[in-house]
């Protein structure tokens, strides 16, 4: 991973360890390979730790499940269940590869794999840690996005693929969801650009630097556009990685599998994997967008190297996923779209204001710093409430005539 | 033959293909791609020039963005234009739209 | 430095021709896309960043979507995959010989045109110049580009919704 050229002074011991490693195994190539060994090593580490976090996130949320339901979750497999990943590995890969007759043979092939490679491409802008970035863009925010709106391209070509009807109704019904929340979630994020006024990722990390009152972090999601976005980020991320209460396309309960249907073994692994890929990369863009990426929470905690900082919120956030698919109920397909465009839109649209509203008035101290922050509040809750009571109206509350 | 001369001759190649699907087929989304690949062929131009020409500014770039906004509109509407035609003629085959020919 | 170009431009022109020779729509819209993404590389190749992304956002993400919608929408649902019918003769003829007159007169204009000067490197334009580009001197495009797309929007919905005078329209 390249360092990050604004760090003049030599970083401590613990912070320089990953990149001290990797220039000692690049030590012992020759010069002219060296270029291409570097960008090897960055993608080996990537795959290694983000196959390891899949692999333990899987088990993480059977038993954390489990928990929820009053019941231990797995574990027979290695202590507490440790080994239950690998066990789980082993039987996607040694069951049998159905593949329907009348399917088109390449697609159905080629959905999965243009699945994963690109809810892999994500990881590459992200700034794990303050010399850890494994590629330096100058669009890097607009570069992860554009990888993400190309997966719904493989959600079609798997429900295509599989000329199997309930498989093609439930492909689109995926891409109507997918649409739908791409909306938000790009509007969500546009007031971290607009403030930070830059949409490379290690500039918007910059951005959040230094103290308020000498205490307080100046991540976005401490201030009310900010919050608001991160809010609306992580609503739209939901649907986006096909997560529980939007895991409409594959409600196992209620529908077959949805466009997986005619998948099995290793390639039904594989979509499995994608979703869990693209539910860690929009976390690490939350983490790096609004909760100051891999910078520490307190001045005197700064002495932790920042890529366990950026960890350690990344998995917050993904328990937080796992934590919300235990509470919630799924949601229906009106109701999931009525969501969207009839609330998050508008309120991320409102928050555009809110953040223009924030930027201009910079200046403001004294009593007029707490106006700012009272306007701001206004702007983003007063709408927050209208809409909500507007969608909601007529829907509640809920009378029981036969349990009372 | 200098890069600039490849950029055209690929831009050029990208322009006919396009050019000759929507003179040959007869599908209606067809040749609304056809229609897309030209204008593609016309973006490449200009950053090719951009990036290869003697001049000054970031015009060249300014303008494909502009470009790509216009082909998704057309893009969006094109396409509406095709569903409306199915509606009418259960098919979208375009020498069947004679319904205006005068 | 060539040797990417190379690669791109064949992938391009090979995924966009053989696209639009396939009888089966599906796959000559997903080899477009392949096609779209090579012009995305293409300009990465020449160092427009942020362009590049866009073409992948637009192109891949969104008209991408718009078109294998709009192909499905427009098949009637028992011959979902019966080839598309092989275009007549004189269509074809004419087509060709359309196109191969025109490139004649781009190749010809194009390799007897001498070009002179032009820059070794790739001129350098970051994000943020782009954006004060957009929001100066650009300013009034940008509102106009902004008014094209709010009212393609709503002409596309207009347009392809079902006229409300006749519910019973089975579309």
């Amino acid at each position: 991973m390249s360092a990050a050229p604004m760090v003049v002074s030599p970083a401590p011991l613990l912070e320089r360890l990953p990149l001290d490693l990797r220039d000692a195994v690049l030590g012992l190539l020759p010069e002219s390979l060296r270029w291409l060994a570097s960008g090897l090593i960055t993608i080996l580490v990537l795959l290694a730790v983000f196959g390891l976090l899949f692999a333990y996130l899987t088990l993480a949320e059977r038993k954390l499940l489990g928990r929820v339901q009053n019941r231990p979750g797995p574990n027979r497999t290695g202590w507490f269940g440790l080994l239950q990943p690998f066990a789980d590995a082993v039987k996607a890969l040694t069951k049998e590869d159905v593949v329907p007759r009348a399917a088109d043979q390449v697609l159905h092939y080629l959905a999965p794999v243009v699945l994963v490679a690109l809810s892999l491409m994500g990881f590459a802008v992200i700034p794990f840690g303050r010399l850890l970035v494994p590629v330096e863009l100058d669009a890097a925010v607009l570069y992860f996005f554009a990888a993400g709106a190309a997966t719904e391209l493989a959600v079609f070509m798997a429900g295509w693929a599989s000329r199997n009807k309930y498989s093609l109704l439930a492909a689109m019904r995926a891409l109507a969801q997918l649409i739908s929340y791409e909306l938000p979630l790009l509007l969500s994020f546009v007031p971290v650009i607009m403030l930070a006024g830059t949409l490379s990722t290690t500039g918007i990390v910059a951005a959040q630097d230094g103290w308020r009152f000498g205490f307080i972090p100046h991540w976005h999601i401490l201030t009310p556009w900010g919050f608001a976005g991160f809010v609306i980020f992580m609503i739209a991320a939901f649907a986006e990685s096909n997560r529980s209460p939007f895991d409409l396309p594959e409600a196992e309960s209620e529908l077959i599998a949805g466009h997986l249907t005619e998948y099995s073994g290793f390639k039904y692994a594989l979509f499995f994997m994608a979703e869990y890929f693209g539910m860690c990369a929009l976390s690490a863009m939350a983490v790096t967008l609004f909760l100051g990426g891999w910078r520490a929470p307190l001045p005197f905690l700064e002495f932790i190297p920042s890529y366990l900082w950026f960890g350690l919120k990344l998995i917050t956030l993904l328990v937080g996923f796992i934590w919300v698919r235990a509470t919630m109920p799924r949601l229906r397909i009106d109701q999931l779209t009525r969501l969207a465009w009839k609330f998050l839109v508008p309120l991320s649209l409102i928050n555009l204001g809110t953040a223009a509203f924030w930027s201009l008035t910079t200046t403001w101290t004294g009593p007029l710093y707490l106006a700012r922050w009272a306007v701001a509040l206004a702007i983003v809750i007063i709408p927050f409430v209208t809409l909500g009571r507007q969608l909601s109206a007529g829907n509640g509350p809920r009378t029981y005539r036969y349990a009372s | 033959m200098s890069p600039l001369h490849l950029c055209l001759l690929l831009s050029a190649g990208l322009f006919c293909i396009g050019l000759t699907a929507a003179l040959c087929r007869g599908n209606a989304i067809l040749v609304l791609l056809g229609i897309e690949l030209m204008l593609n062929a016309a973006n490449l131009n200009f950053i090719a020039f951009w990036r290869y020409g003697s001049g000054s500014g970031s015009t060249g770039v300014v303008f494909v963005l502009f470009s790509i906004a216009v082909a998704a509109a057309e893009a969006a509407v094109g396409l509406a234009l095709v569903i409306a035609v199915y509606r009418h003629q259960r098919n979208i085959r375009l020498q069947e739209a004679t319904r205006l020919k005068g | 430095m060539l040797l990417p170009f190379i690669i791109i431009a064949s992938l391009t022109l090979a995924s966009a021709a053989v696209a639009m020779m396939l009888r089966n729509l599906i796959h000559s819209a997903l080899l477009l896309v392949l096609s779209w993404t090579g012009i995305a590389g293409f300009y990465l190749w020449a160092g427009a960043e942020f362009v590049a992304f866009a073409q992948i956002l637009v192109y891949v993400g969104a008209i991408s979507m718009v078109v294998l919608f709009a192909v499905l929408l427009t098949r009637p649902a028992r011959d979902v995959d019966s080839p598309l019918p092989a275009p007549t003769v004189i269509r074809l003829a004419s087509g060709l010989m359309g196109g191969a007159m025109v490139a004649s007169v781009l190749l010809t204009a194009i390799l007897a045109t001498r070009i002179t000067g032009g820059r070794a490197h790739a001129p350098s334009v970051t994000v943020r110049d782009l954006g004060a580009l957009l929001a100066g001197p650009h300013a009034a495009s940008l509102l106009a580009a902004g008014v094209i797309l709010t009212v393609a929007l709503l002409g596309a919905i207009i347009i392809a919704a079902p006229s409300p005078r006749n519910p019973e329209d089975p579309s």
